[in-house]
């Protein structure tokens, strides 16, 4: 097979002739049976001489296909990709970024993204471990770890990690409660599946690394969303409640220690009161009272004189005398008090005829108030 | 003529030489056929030579995981409920030759016969289990277990069973509803618990704090009969001082001013004798 190894004098036509496409040998033999007839023919008229029309024809012809077999085998790897080289079906190595040649024919390259993220979202319900239903929103970004993996190793390893995902992240959230869910356990659910998913990977070998997994808000399906809303809206209103009894607290407790305050102060004030009362008048008394012991009989007089008399000026009265033992005597008071309301001076007469001629009745001027005071 | 012969030769020479070569790549297993009859079936990746058609030829098969994602099945789980479950199985030819033979070399079949294992291993797996245990306690078992036993059955395939995944479990319609109900009267029975928290709590403080009043005003009312009580003491104290120096005498000056106060009311209606001492001119103006 020296005559099909890299390397080999670049002259060989049949170099150029082996690398028109896929192994059709049916094909490819007619057409290097074609070049070789060509190609003997050439050298054949070429010991005629070298200057022949044929023979340089035939020349540039070799040149030419040995040329665009060289070029054919240029390829180019951008700086996320890497080349993986196959040498005659057989992994060779791995070429970086850069321009770089293969011998077309005997080796081919598959070029791999390496570098930039691939991402995959995943949405659906799910249950929970009490078998509870849940919203699950996921987006994962990987890329490519090693490239001979992510060819040889798995047939479509995209849509493997899809499926890793989706298989994790349904054993994660089966293996949590829906409150473990919805609160807080996030960072969990996000590591676990993660590790999850690279471990399925990494079994398959598929030659990708998860760099990020999201988990979007945790939600409630929309079925129970009112129910949910309704739950976090209770919570809401319990605090409520609480801050206005507190409120309710804060506003009567400082009224109430006004109202103490206002009580122990008016009591305060009454004891000042009736404190300087009785001191102002036992001061009076004191002071009377001295002068009185210097004459108290005629002190007596006067003052019970005085009494009598404001008592008497302000009230109505009737004078009677029953010296006789008279006790028959009808004096209407009833009357009197009516008339007294009805304000007219009448009641004096009546009363007059009805007491005895010796006792002068004085009425008392005509009120306008018809309450009875009481006394009689 | 010798020469155009030279070249047919040599054209039937290379044709030979092409046909009795062939490439296997990374990604293939090979098996070599000689007059129908399987050779070989171990081949690396890379150059290898048989004889040329017709005495040799190759069959080339995938050598990658291979997936097997069906439609969801239904299952019945051990409390006899059913289950609509999405699974996957990855799959590789271990042994092209006995892949080949069993399924003359069609992927398709190998799928339908792969999937029938499976469905029945699942089958057996979902006979012994609730939901519950199925979606979470057992799933990783149940998978494991699976796989394990999945493999045998399919070892004489010359297939090699690399895992099996449960990706969904889902609850038929009638009982999500019913899931449905039970999660809202759950949410429901929470919300109401919220709420009576929130009044028992308001409630207890309200109450503390009516407490806290009544106890004040009590307190202030109590200050308010002591400070009274203080006062009248010290003023009564005041007035015996006072009085007692001279009872005959406050007895009548006591007096005066008492009927100052109770009986010159202008509505007041006194009915008298005058014979008192106030009247003792009223009749008679001579000396007494």
């Amino acid at each position: 097979m020296a005559w099909n190894e890299p390397g080999g004098d670049k002259k060989d036509p049949w170099g150029g002739g082996g690398n028109e496409g896929p192994p059709d040998l049916d094909e490819m033999a007619r057409k290097m049976r074609e070049r070789m007839n060509k190609f003997f023919g050439g050298k054949g008229g070429g010991s005629a001489g070298k200057g022949g029309g044929r023979p340089l024809s035939l020349g540039l012809v070799a040149i030419v296909a040995v040329l665009a077999w060289v070029l054919s085998g240029i390829y180019i790897i951008e700086p996320a990709e890497r080349g993986v080289v196959l040498r005659l079906g057989k992994f060779h190595t791995i070429t970086g970024p850069g321009p770089h040649w293969i011998m077309r024919g005997l080796e081919t390259v598959d070029k791999v993204d390496v570098d930039n993220l691939r991402t995959v979202s995943h949405r659906a319900k799910m249950l929970t471990r009490d078998e509870n239903i849940v919203q699950v929103e996921v987006a994962v970004q990987y890329q490519v770890r090693d490239a001979q993996e992510y060819l040889f190793q798995v047939r479509d390893p995209d849509y493997t990690l899809q499926e890793a995902t989706e298989s994790a992240l349904r054993e994660v959230i089966g293996g949590i409660s829906m409150d473990e869910f919805l609160s807080g356990g996030r960072g969990a659910i996000v590591k676990q599946t993660k590790e999850l998913t690279q471990a399925i990977l990494d079994k398959y070998k598929a030659g990708l690394i998860l760099t990020s997994v999201n988990l979007q808000d945790p939600q409630p399906p929309e079925e129970v969303q009112g129910a949910f809303e309704d739950a976090i809206k209770a919570q809401e209103d319990e605090v409520r409640y609480k801050n206005q009894a507190q409120a309710y607290a804060l506003d009567i407790l400082p009224k109430a220690r006004g109202d103490a305050a206002r009580l122990r102060e008016a009591a305060m004030g009454y004891r000042e009161k009736v404190v300087a009362n009785a001191e102002g008048e036992a001061s009076r008394f004191t002071q009377t009272r001295a002068e009185y012991e210097k004459a108290p009989e005629i002190t007596r007089k006067r003052m019970y004189l005085e009494t009598m008399e404001y008592v008497l000026a302000n009230t109505s009265k009737v004078l009677m005398t029953v010296k006789d033992g008279n006790n028959l005597m009808y004096i209407p008071l009833d009357k009197l008090m009516d008339n007294r309301g009805r304000a007219t001076t009448a009641p004096a007469e009546e009363v007059q005829i009805n007491a005895t001629p010796t006792s002068p009745v004085e009425g008392s001027r005509g009120r306008t108030s018809s309450r009875d005071g009481g006394t009689r | 003529m010798m020469k155009n012969f030279l070249f047919v030769l040599l054209g039937a020479a290379l044709l030979v030489a092409m046909s009795s070569l062939f490439i296997v790549d990374e990604r293939q297993l090979a098996i070599k056929f000689q007059l129908g009859e399987i050779v070989e079936s171990d081949y690396k990746p890379g150059l290898h030579i048989k004889a040329p058609w017709p005495i040799n030829n190759v069959r080339k098969f995938d050598k990658r995981v291979l997936t097997l994602d069906t439609r969801p099945e239904r299952f019945l789980t051990g409390e006899k409920k059913n289950v609509s479950v999405d699974f996957f199985v990855k799959w590789r030819i271990k042994d092209p030759a006995k892949y080949y033979t069993s399924f003359m070399g069609d992927e398709r079949q190998a799928g339908l016969r792969l999937l029938q294992i499976v469905n029945n291993g699942l089958q057996l797996e979902f006979d012994q289990r609730t939901i519950k245990q199925v979606v979470s306690d057992d799933r990783s078992i149940m998978m494991t277990d699976l796989t394990t036993k999945a493999s045998v059955e399919v070892a004489p395939f010359g297939i090699e069973i690399v895992d099996v995944r449960i990706k969904q479990i889902e609850l038929p319609d009638e009982v999500l509803s019913s899931v449905y109900q039970r999660m809202r009267a759950e949410r429901e029975r929470i919300a109401k618990e919220h709420r009576a928290e929130g009044q028992e709590a308001a409630k207890g403080i309200q109450a503390i704090a009516d407490r806290e009043r009544t106890v004040i005003l009590a307190e202030a009312r109590r200050d308010a009969e002591i400070l009274h009580g203080e006062g009248d003491a010290r003023a009564t104290e005041i007035y015996a001082n006072a009085y007692g120096e001279n009872q005959e005498y406050y007895e009548f000056y006591r007096s005066m001013t008492a009927y100052r106060e109770a009986l010159a009311n202008s509505q007041d209606v006194l009915v008298l004798e005058p014979d008192s001492e106030f009247f003792k001119y009223f009749s008679d103006y001579s000396v007494k």
